[in-house]
Parts: C-alpha cells; sequence; structure tokens
C-alpha cells in the first residue's frame, strides 16, 4: 500500500477570534461528506468541513462503486479519475461448491458513459475527492485536525465547539450536515440512536497482492471446496490486489483468525499453494443494518453512515451515501439561496429515508439468505441452492448479494405523477434519468446525463422534424433532443441520432421531461405545457403545499 | 412442461422471505409439518398433473449428488429443460 498522504493543518481565522456565520459546516471528510462539499461548491454555496483526522481512509473499506455513484461524480468533475484508476465491472458469477450455477450481466447494453461498476479502494477515492475539492478555494475549507467536540442549537442555527492542535473555536453556521460516520459523535451528542439489526456473523476480509489470473468480475461461492460450509466473495482491485471475504460463522475468535499465517492459509487454499501472494491488510467484522428514526433535526441533516448502516454485501453503504449528498445538497441550495423553503429539506428524509429502507431491506435479505439462522431455513436456502444450476425460478430467489441501484423516488412527495397523457414507457416520475449518447449541434459526441440536472431543474424536450414551442420559464434549462440537431432559441440542441435517447425515455416529439437537479425525474408530459410545468416545478422545489413530514 | 419465465414478476425476494418467516417460531417437526402442508395446498393450487409430474421430478433430481458437475447423467430425467 502507497503511505497515506498526510494534509495539514492550518489556522483557521476563529481561533483569533470569532468569525463570521457560515452558511453550512460538514463534520466529517468521509467520501459523503466530501461528496456533499463538492456538490455545495458546484452551487456556489461556502462549506467548512471539519474532520478529525488529517489522512484519508485507512485500510480496507469500500471497494465498490457504483455506476449511478459514477454519474454523480461526473456532474462533480471527478468520475473520470475515478474510472481511470479503478477496474471497471459489470459481470457476477455464482457458484456452489464447485460448479458454477450462472452469471449475470449487471449492464447487457451499450450506450452507457459508467459501467455497472468499478472496484477502486476508498483511500483513493477519497484522495481525488480531497485533490479535486482544491479546484474550490474560495468555497471549500477544509480543516484538518479539526474534531468537533460540542454543538449547540443557537436560534436558527448551530454552534459548534472544535478543538485543534493549536486550541479551541467556535463556528457558526447555518446548517450542519453531519456526515461523520457508522460511530457519529454527533448522534450520540444529540441523544439519537441506530435502530434496527445486529448480525451475529463473522467475516474475515483480506486484501492481497498477486498476479493471478482471476477475471475482473464479481465471484462468489455458497459452499465452496476452499472454504468448507461458508461462502467467499472475491474481487479485482488496481494494482494486482484482489480482495476476499470469507463468511467465519457466529463463534469465529476475531482475534485469532486475524493471524497472518491462518488468513494466508486460507487465502491459499483459494489461489493455490504456488501463486506468490503478500498480504496487504486483513480484518474480521460484523455489521448492522439499522438506521436513525429521522435524518433531519433542527439544523442538523445526517447523512452517509452517520445516518445508516448496512451489511457490505450489496455495496450499499457508500453508494447509498453519496446518494444522500446527491439528494441533499440542491435542495439545502436552494434553502440557503432563499429560492425555497426550509421545509424542502424535510423531503431529504423523506426520499433518503426510503432509500435507507431499501438498502436496509436488500442487504438484510441477502446476509439472511448466507446465514440461516433455523434448521428450517437452511433447507429452503439450500434447496434454492440446489435447483438454481437447472430451474431458473431457483435463481431469481437465489441471493448472493442485490447490488446497488439507483434508488427510485417515485410516489413521494415532491414528484408530479403521471396523469397519463404522457410517454408510456421511459423513467417514471422518481427515477433517475438514463443515460444515452447523444452528439451536439456541432457534432461533438456526448452524454445525454451530462446536460441533466446539475446547476438547476432542465426541461428535457424530444422533438420531431419541427422545433418544439418552448414555454418561457425563467431559470429552467432547456435541453431539446432530436434526430438532427434543430435551432431553437434559448434551449441547448442534442442529436439523438440512434434513437437510444428516445428509445430509453419512452418519447415521441412533444414528450417532455422535468428533471430535478439530483437528475431524477420530477414529471413528465405529452408536451411542454408551460402550466403544468410550473405547477410541477413549484411542487418540486416544495412551493406547492404539498404534504411534507415536519423537518424539525 | 415447467415455467421457464419469472413467475414471481420480479418479486421473489418478497417470496422467498414470505416462506421463511412461515416458519417463525416454529420447531423442526412443526416446520416439517408445515412443509407437507404448503406442497399440498400449492400442488392444488397448481392442478395440472403433468405440471406437477415435472416438478417432483426435478426436486428428486436435485437431491442426487451430481456424478459430472452441471451435467445431469444420463439415467435422469433432465427435467426443467425444454427439449
Ligand atoms: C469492509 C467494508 C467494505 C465496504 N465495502 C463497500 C463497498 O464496496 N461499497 C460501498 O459503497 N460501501 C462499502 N462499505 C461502506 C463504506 O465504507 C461506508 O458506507 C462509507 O465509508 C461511509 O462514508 P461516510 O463519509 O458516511 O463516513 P466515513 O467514511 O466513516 O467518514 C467519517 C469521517 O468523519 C470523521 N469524524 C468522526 N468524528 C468526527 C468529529 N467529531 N469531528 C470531525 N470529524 C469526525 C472521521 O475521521 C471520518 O473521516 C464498506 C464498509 C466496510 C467496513
Amino acid at each position: 500500500m502507497t503511505p497515506s498522504p498526510r494534509y495539514a493543518f492550518a489556522a483557521p481565522p476563529e481561533l483569533r477570534g470569532p468569525g463570521p456565520r457560515r452558511p453550512v459546516a460538514v463534520i466529517g471528510s468521509g467520501p459523503v461528506g466530501l461528496t456533499c462539499a463538492l456538490d455545495l461548491a458546484t452551487r456556489g454555496i461556502p462549506v467548512v468541513v471539519l474532520d478529525d483526522d488529517d489522512t484519508v481512509a485507512s485500510g480496507s473499506r469500500a471497494i465498490c462503486w457504483a455506476k449511478r455513484t459514477l454519474e454523480i461524480w461526473d456532474r462533480l468533475g471527478v468520475a473520470e479519475a475515478m474510472v481511470a484508476q479503478g477496474v471497471t465491472w459489470n459481470v457476477g458469477r455464482v457458484f456452489h461448491r464447485d460448479r458454477e450455477l450462472y452469471r449475470f450481466d449487471l449492464l447487457p447494453e451499450s450506450g452507457h458513459r459508467r459501467p455497472a461498476f468499478i472496484n477502486l479502494p476508498q483511500y483513493t477515492v477519497e484522495r481525488i475527492l480531497i485533490e479535486r475539492a482544491a479546484d474550490f478555494p474560495d468555497l471549500i475549507d477544509l480543516r484538518w485536525r479539526s474534531e468537533v467536540t460540542g454543538l449547540t442549537p443557537v436560534g436558527d442555527g448551530v454552534r459548534l465547539a472544535v478543538a485543534t492542535p493549536e486550541g479551541a473555536y467556535d463556528l457558526d453556521v447555518d446548517w450542519v450536515i453531519a456526515a461523520d460516520g457508522a460511530r457519529s459523535p454527533t448522534r450520540t451528542r444529540m441523544g439519537l440512536a441506530l435502530h434496527g439489526q445486529r448480525f451475529e456473523e463473522r467475516f474475515l476480509i483480506a486484501d492481497v497482492r498477486m498476479r493471478a489470473a482471476f477475471p475482473t468480475e464479481r465471484l462468489f461461492w455458497f459452499e465452496p471446496t476452499f472454504h468448507a460450509g461458508q461462502s467467499a466473495l472475491l474481487h479485482r482491485q488496481p494494482d494486482d490486489v484482489f480482495r476476499i471475504d470469507f463468511q467465519l460463522g457466529p463463534d469465529a475468535d476475531p482475534d485469532r483468525e486475524r493471524e497472518p499465517e491462518r488468513v494466508m492459509a486460507r487465502v491459499r487454499a483459494v489461489v493455490g499453494a504456488d501463486t506468490p501472494v503478500t498480504l496487504e491488510w486483513c480484518s474480521v467484522y460484523s455489521f448492522r443494518c439499522a438506521r436513525l428514526d429521522r435524518f433531519v433535526h433542527g439544523r442538523v441533516v445526517f447523512v452517509g453512515d452517520a445516518a445508516h448502516v448496512v451489511s457490505p454485501f450489496g455495496a450499499r453503504g457508500g453508494n447509498g451515501g453519496v446518494q444522500d449528498a446527491d439528494n441533499l445538497c440542491w435542495k439545502l441550495a436552494l434553502v440557503l439561496k432563499r429560492e425555497a423553503n426550509a421545509a424542502l429539506i424535510g423531503t431529504y428524509d423523506e426520499e433518503r429515508g426510503h432509500g435507507a429502507d431499501e438498502n436496509i431491506l436488500q442487504s438484510s435479505r441477502t446476509t439472511a439468505f448466507m446465514t440461516p439462522k433455523s434448521p428450517a431455513e437452511r433447507l429452503l436456502r439450500d434447496g434454492v441452492l440446489a435447483l438454481a444450476g437447472e430451474a431458473p425460478f431457483a435463481r431469481a430467489l437465489l441471493n448472493a448479494g442485490r447490488l446497488s441501484r439507483p434508488c427510485s423516488l417515485a410516489g413521494l412527495s415532491l414528484q408530479t405523477p403521471d396523469d397519463g397523457g404522457g410517454p408510456q414507457d421511459g423513467p417514471v416520475p422518481g427515477t433517475a434519468c438514463p443515460d444515452a449518447p447523444v452528439s451536439d449541434a456541432a457534432g461533438r459526441p456526448g452524454w445525454l446525463l451530462d446536460r441533466l440536472g446539475g446547476t438547476g431543474f432542465t426541461l428535457l424536450v424530444f422533438a420531431g422534424a419541427a422545433p418544439p414551442v418552448l414555454p418561457d420559464l425563467p431559470g429552467l434549462g432547456i435541453v431539446v433532443v432530436a434526430a438532427t440537431p434543430l435551432a431553437v432559441a434559448g434551449a441547448e440542441s442534442l442529436a439523438d441520432p440512434d434513437g437510444v435517447a428516445a428509445r430509453r425515455y419512452g418519447a415521441m416529439p412533444g414528450t417532455t421531461y422535468l428533471i430535478r437537479p439530483d437528475a431524477h425525474v420530477a414529471a413528465r408530459f405529452a408536451a411542454p405545457d408551460g402550466a403544468a410545468i410550473a405547477a410541477a416545478l413549484a411542487r418540486a422545489t416544495g412551493r406547492a403545499g404539498a404534504p411534507f413530514r415536519e423537518a424539525a | 412442461m415447467l415455467r421457464r419465465d419469472d413467475g414471481f414478476a420480479g418479486r421473489g425476494d418478497d417470496a422467498f422471505a414470505l416462506l421463511i418467516r412461515a416458519h417463525d417460531g416454529l420447531s423442526e417437526a412443526e416446520s416439517a409439518a408445515l412443509n407437507a402442508r404448503l406442497v399440498l395446498i400449492l400442488a392444488h393450487e397448481v392442478g395440472d398433473l403433468a405440471v406437477l409430474d415435472a416438478a417432483v421430478a426435478l426436486a428428486r433430481h436435485s437431491l442426487n449428488p451430481e456424478p459430472s458437475p452441471g451435467k445431469p447423467s444420463p439415467s435422469e430425467p433432465s427435467p426443467g429443460e425444454t427439449p
């Protein structure tokens, strides 16, 4: 492992005396806190990030980053670097004993900019995000070795107490984003607890360096011959590093299982005696699937592991947290710019609470499938394994991980339900927008997702041969997609020569999507009707008296 | 004979969770009794004897240790495979 970078502490002005009140402080510079900082900065909101440490994540934590996360990071200008340094994969294989049961392809179609997944260690992800933060020197104030030690609500803001190597200071802010991880001191400080389920099963994770011919695919074994009675998972990482997860059972002794000789014996059983292999890192863990009942408490908003924790199977922890950041920051920016009421933040709780429930359900089910609790459960599980080779239905029941997918926000407050007149196919309101290859008026190839959401709401209008008549809605970006680019005043024109975008959006000439800044569909229509769009826009920004759950 | 499409219409995980929950709090003997009753009820819901016959054959076949991985032994029927 390359040595971790150390980031220098710089004495902030508050150490010399009280400073101005800031709009936002983020507690914690993990992947989720850093994504929040970048997202807010791209929206012009200054942010102070406080982290108690002076470096990136240590050891092996997250490695699998999903397509949706990469699409969010594309908007923040970091996905290219992530993909370049990571390894790309789309395919998984499931084995039972020495027999391959089936393989699945998470992205069987082309015409997407990003793959289903990349594998890249969390410390590299954080390093790339930190480097990117340096591009916003006036907006992102990253403060290392700055531990938040106190938090007091003051009027409509919060006072944070911060401890540094050169003394303590207070920081007054309008909003706090608590991104301080699974053990969140902020949570404890506010007397809040995660509720959920703890799993007794222990797992060994070993990162090993070796030259091995394993494919760049997710390999999962039930009861492998090399690790009897349990399960195992293998992922390739960059630089000839592989991650192997071994299920150890509930009674394993963590200290003993961490002993390098013991770990290496298990590793050797997988890779054979002849492959030269070195152990980079190992740890033994058990986990919880749990969440805060509410993510918004006055002016303190919980994101990432501070708000919810899941088992690693399905890669839903970090990826779920990045979706939190994506969901929260545009709302917070609108509120801070006084373009939306503070009640809009309540919809973060509604939408990401739903996302957390989905992630918890999926990762709990996978864990349950791997660790049957009763003889009856084991019989059913083993029955599925025995049938999966031959019977397709059993492959649908077999649960070796339901990998992170973009969360659908369909049916929640901000979305305007279809009135039936709009597209019959394509993403329903609440869905994350699918990508498609397009080209601009000059014929340069690009990606549809680059043109949607981002700094504000976008109107995506599909056209035939004639330019559409567009409504006059100030502040709304308009993108017109047609087979050949049309010149339309006040809109960006894109060509969809092969009709991939039109197909993915179920579009006819006139089909119109209202798209949120986080590239989820807010509403869709048969035609770009100004009044209907204005009403949907008001609803999507919380201005329509739509019923919100209280944010307080 | 046996359907090859997704009879659970995308809700396989919900169906499996439902089956697991059905055994909550039961002893092993009670679980076995529950399974037997479920088989009878579901067999009746299926109704078609030819389908039941194929289901029984597939289930029995899957009990046998496989002589060669991935391939059913020639003496066994090959249920679940459309000819
Ligand atoms: C073995 C393992 C494998 C995993 N694999 C995956 C995977 O493949 N894909 C995936 O998406 N997720 C995975 N996860 C989950 C992922 O690691 C977490 O979800 C992710 O780290 C959460 O990020 P975060 O920013 O919310 O919190 P963290 O990364 O925990 O960051 C919290 C930060 O807050 C700081 N902090 C804490 N207290 C204070 C304080 N008082 N003041 C200032 N700063 C403070 C900490 O120093 C830290 O920097 C895995 C986890 C584990 C353990």
